[in-house]
């Protein structure tokens, strides 16, 4: 709105209304009306003008309060506490900084204060097994890549912790949507080696029809939904999910399957920038939903370092502002890992409420066989992360406690590698999928549209062998 | 492993032929009879359905209750779903089905698309609504790229079968630039996908139960102008309108008229018009752009050897574009005339200019005077 225009000494035509209704309790009507107005009336201001304000007689004490009476029942959104005199801008340093839990020390002991978790010897041997299983596999893979023998590979080098202590505290009904780097999961789950390598070589055999691009797996057997290469895409789809869950339990009754399953979600640092990160923690909260939401805080999301993808304390901080439980956790120690993974699933289930867990470790690898991080990354950084590698401090844990050694390591390396190796060139002897699996299950059926495409392709094959 | 999904406990009717004499009554014979009268019928005939005047938002609440009564585990969500809707199409379902099968999500459509995505994952029925189709866009990753793959891309170990996406589209009078979109173009390019667009409230309630037991996921755009404005008798209780099955509305000799949702009470008029100069058209509902029925216009074409298309959204890369491209391969031999298309111009959609922006009658009959006399 334009200001009105003053000629000296007028009062404005708030003020106006003020005086006349603190005498007479209410405005008349043309002093509304000027009020209302853009621009006084001449006639008002010329009155206004010949009796300034300032030149009127002050009451002799401040006017007596009277409260505006505030009705009791709710403001909705509006919160009102009691208001606040004094302004001021609340910078974030304010928030604090969340700390980050820890069982185990680099060196593989307890630390001091810490509980371990009471896991069975198999347990921390199965710990060991799969990470270095995962370990072998992103050696092999990553070499066969380079060789042509498969398209492309994403290695978990130095997050394996993450992946076996989180899927060591989840049950075989809850439900995983994984970003792309979380293979050990699916593993300590019961995914079989053939079948990663299947998916990488993309013959027949493989649960995805060889229609994606390497490490993209996916294992209803296992309750893996597939991966997809667009990021954060998977964390309102474990909401979704996870309202089923809730939706069946309130069916089904307490004894069912659903009754004691969660949703859990990956995702890196980098794509918890994307909106979809924002909004399916924003609807986990708001519709009080059974999810765990696992963030892998890694350092990098290719070459962009997290300093470069957020301003505020990680991603765990922004669980005050969406009124949702959180937990920061050494990436690097399985037990925590484990422990924490443990305690947010039972909060999730028991009070039907999302918890976020973010886990800090450190990519060790490059993000992809496309990339080579060596130009990014500073040599010195890679050689500290060293000292908190997750499976040497789960073996230097071992060792102390007469579990393992050497030689057994070495053991189980070889193993693994064979394993790997083995799966690998079984892979290369499976053929390709029949073509017309480029065809299928677009739909549920094969429309009349697509199968005539098809045709077509097979008819132009054909004329080009027969030339 | 997870349970099995639940199943709808009844099975939907379909349309048989022995509602053809109370649905014909004042109204032309479609194809949809036609259709159902051909077919040996598994299940048995029906007695006559009895019908209910209903405009459009009523026969889609109406669909939408026949959903959540028959299978327990769908649900209905989006913005403002829960008081009934901005154009109360989910009126009184919160208070019959409750509040767990019928709510609010907070205002994101990516949010909503995502989750509908997740729900649907787990084998059951979504019904999301996206408040104007004009906001439909947060949520066109998680639908192109995410709704339409699954399936596909796991190998046929997850589907989103369940998920219907319904919203309004459409001019309306005064909406503007973002209250009058038609964006099913952008949704027809997306293998993997649904899209369907009724021209009424009879059609509006069989189709969209169609959407929502086909095992795909299905985009259901509802023409804003024919919420309140369409009235017809509706066959109450449930039954469906197969998906990509065109609709021959009305018989015609000369020219083929084309279109989709709201366009079709223009093309009638133009039709209508054109009979007064003594030209014939053959009237047809495509109903489902993807799949779409193109046999049916390529039978007609062959009859009459012109085609006019038309559809509000711009013309550039409109469906038009598509229908246009295929019938003239199937039919070139048998086209009297270029195909032409009558529709929205290439500029956003403009508020003062609405009534200039519009494919209305008289175009699309200039359109069809100029391939009569071509």
């Amino acid at each position: 709105r334009a200001a009105p225009s003053r000629a000296p000494g007028a009062a404005d035509t708030a003020s106006m209304l003020r005086a006349t209704s603190a005498g007479r309790g209410m405005a008349s009507p043309g002093l509304l009306r000027a009020a209302l107005s853009v621009m006084p009336r001449e006639t008002d201001a010329a009155a206004a003008a010949a009796v300034p304000f300032a030149a009127q007689a002050q009451p002799a004490e401040a006017p007596r309060r009277v409260p505006v009476p505030v009705p009791q029942a709710h403001l909705g959104h509006f919160v009102a506490p009691p208001p606040c005199t004094s302004l001021e801008l609340v910078l974030p340093r304010a928030y604090g900084e969340w700390p980050m839990y820890r069982v185990m020390g680099l060196d593989g002991h307890v630390e001091p204060g810490a509980e371990l978790p009471d896991l069975s010897v198999e347990t921390w041997h199965k710990f060991h097994t799969i990470m270095l299983q995962l370990r072998a596999a992103d050696d092999v893979f990553m070499s066969a890549q380079r060789q042509g023998r498969v398209s492309f590979y994403m290695a978990s080098t130095g997050e394996e912790a993450m992946h076996v202590g989180s899927a060591a505290a989840l049950s075989p009904s809850d439900v995983v949507f994984g970003q792309y780097r979380e293979l050990g999961v699916l593993f300590y789950r019961g995914f079989p080696m053939q079948g990663l390598a299947d998916q990488l070589v993309a013959n027949e055999d493989d649960y995805g029809s060889a229609r994606q691009m390497g490490v993209h797996v996916g294992s209803k057997e296992h309750n893996f939904f597939t991966i997809s290469s667009p990021l954060a895409t998977q964390l309102p789809q474990a909401v979704g999910a996870a309202y089923a869950l809730k939706h069946r339990r309130g069916l089904e009754g307490a004894g069912s399957a659903a009754a004691d399953s969660v949703a859990v979600a990956y995702i890196g640092e980098g794509a918890a920038s994307e909106g979809d990160a924002y909004v399916a923690m924003n609807f986990a909260a708001t519709l009080d939903l059974p999810v765990v939401f696992f963030v892998r805080n890694n350092g990098y999301a290719i070459s962009t370092p997290a300093r470069e993808q957020y301003r505020g304390d990680g991603v765990v901080s922004r669980c005050a502002g969406f009124g949702m439980a959180g937990v920061r956790v050494d990436g690097n120690d399985v037990h925590a890992v484990y422990a924490a993974t443990k305690a947010a699933r039972e909060m999730a289930l028991r009070e039907s409420r999302p918890v976020l867990i973010e886990a800090m470790s450190y990519r060790v690898g490059h993000h992809s066989t496309s990339d080579d991080s060596t130009r990014y990354r500073d040599p010195e950084e890679m050689e500290a992360w060293k000292s908190s590698d997750p499976l040497l401090r789960l073996e230097r844990f071992l060792r102390l406690r007469g579990l393992s050694d050497e030689v057994h390591e070495a053991r189980l390396r070889d193993a693994a590698r064979v394993e790997v190796l083995r799966a690998l060139e079984e892979a290369e002897r499976k053929p390709k999928p029949t073509l017309e699996k480029l065809f299928t299950d677009v739909y549920h059926d094969v429309p009349k549209h697509i199968r005539e495409q098809e045709e077509g392709l097979m008819a132009h094959l054909a004329a080009k062998a027969g030339q | 492993p997870l349970p099995p999904p639940a199943r709808p406990m009844l099975a939907p009717r379909r349309l048989h032929g022995a509602s053809r004499a109370v649905l014909s009554a004042g109204r032309r014979l479609s194809s949809l009879q036609q259709h159902h009268e051909l077919r040996e019928d598994v299940e048995a005939p029906l007695a006559e359905p009895a019908l209910k005047s209903m405009n459009m938002f009523t026969a889609i609440n109406d669909a939408m209750r026949i959903a959540l009564e028959r299978d327990p585990m769908a649900i209905v969500f989006g913005e403002d779903v829960a008081f009934g809707g901005v154009f109360r199409c989910s009126v009184g379902l919160r208070e019959q089905f409750g509040p767990s099968r019928v709510f609010n999500t907070p205002l994101s459509e990516q949010g909503i698309a995502g989750f509908a995505i997740g729900y649907a994952a787990m084998g059951h029925t979504a019904v999301a609504e996206m408040q104007f189709a004009d906001y439909i866009f947060p949520a066109f990753d998680q639908l192109v790229n995410e709704a339409a793959k699954y399936r596909y891309r796991s190998g046929n170990q997850f589907n989103v079968g369940g998920l219907t996406v319904r919203s309004p589209c459409g001019a309306v009078g005064h909406g503007g630039l973002y209250h009058s979109q038609s964006p099913e173009a952008y949704f027809t390019h997306t293998p993997g996908l649904k899209v369907v667009m009724p021209r009424g409230p009879a059609e509006a309630k069989g189709l969209l139960l169609a959407c929502i037991r086909d095992p795909n996921p299905c985009i259901f755009f509802e023409p804003k102008a024919l919420y309140r404005a369409a009235v017809e008798d509706v066959p109450e209780g449930d039954y469906t309108i197969e998906l990509g099955v065109a609709d021959v509305m009305r018989a015609g000799d000369d020219v083929t008229l084309v279109g989709w949702g709201g366009q079709l009470r223009v093309l009638e008029r133009a039709a209508d018009k054109a009979a007064e100069l003594g030209i014939s058209c053959e009237l047809i509902d495509l109903r489902t752009l993807l799949p779409w029925d193109y046999d049916t216009v390529a039978e007609s074409v062959r009859k009459t050897g012109r085609l006019v298309v038309s559809h509000e959204a711009p013309v550039t890369s409109g469906f038009g574009a598509e229908v246009s491209a295929k019938i003239q391969e199937m039919c070139f031999d048998s086209l009297e005339a270029p195909i032409t298309r009558v529709c929205g111009y290439d500029t956003p959609f403009p508020l003062i200019f609405e009534p200039e922006y519009l494919p209305d009658a008289d175009k699309v009959l200039e359109a069809v005077r100029r391939v009569t006399a071509y």
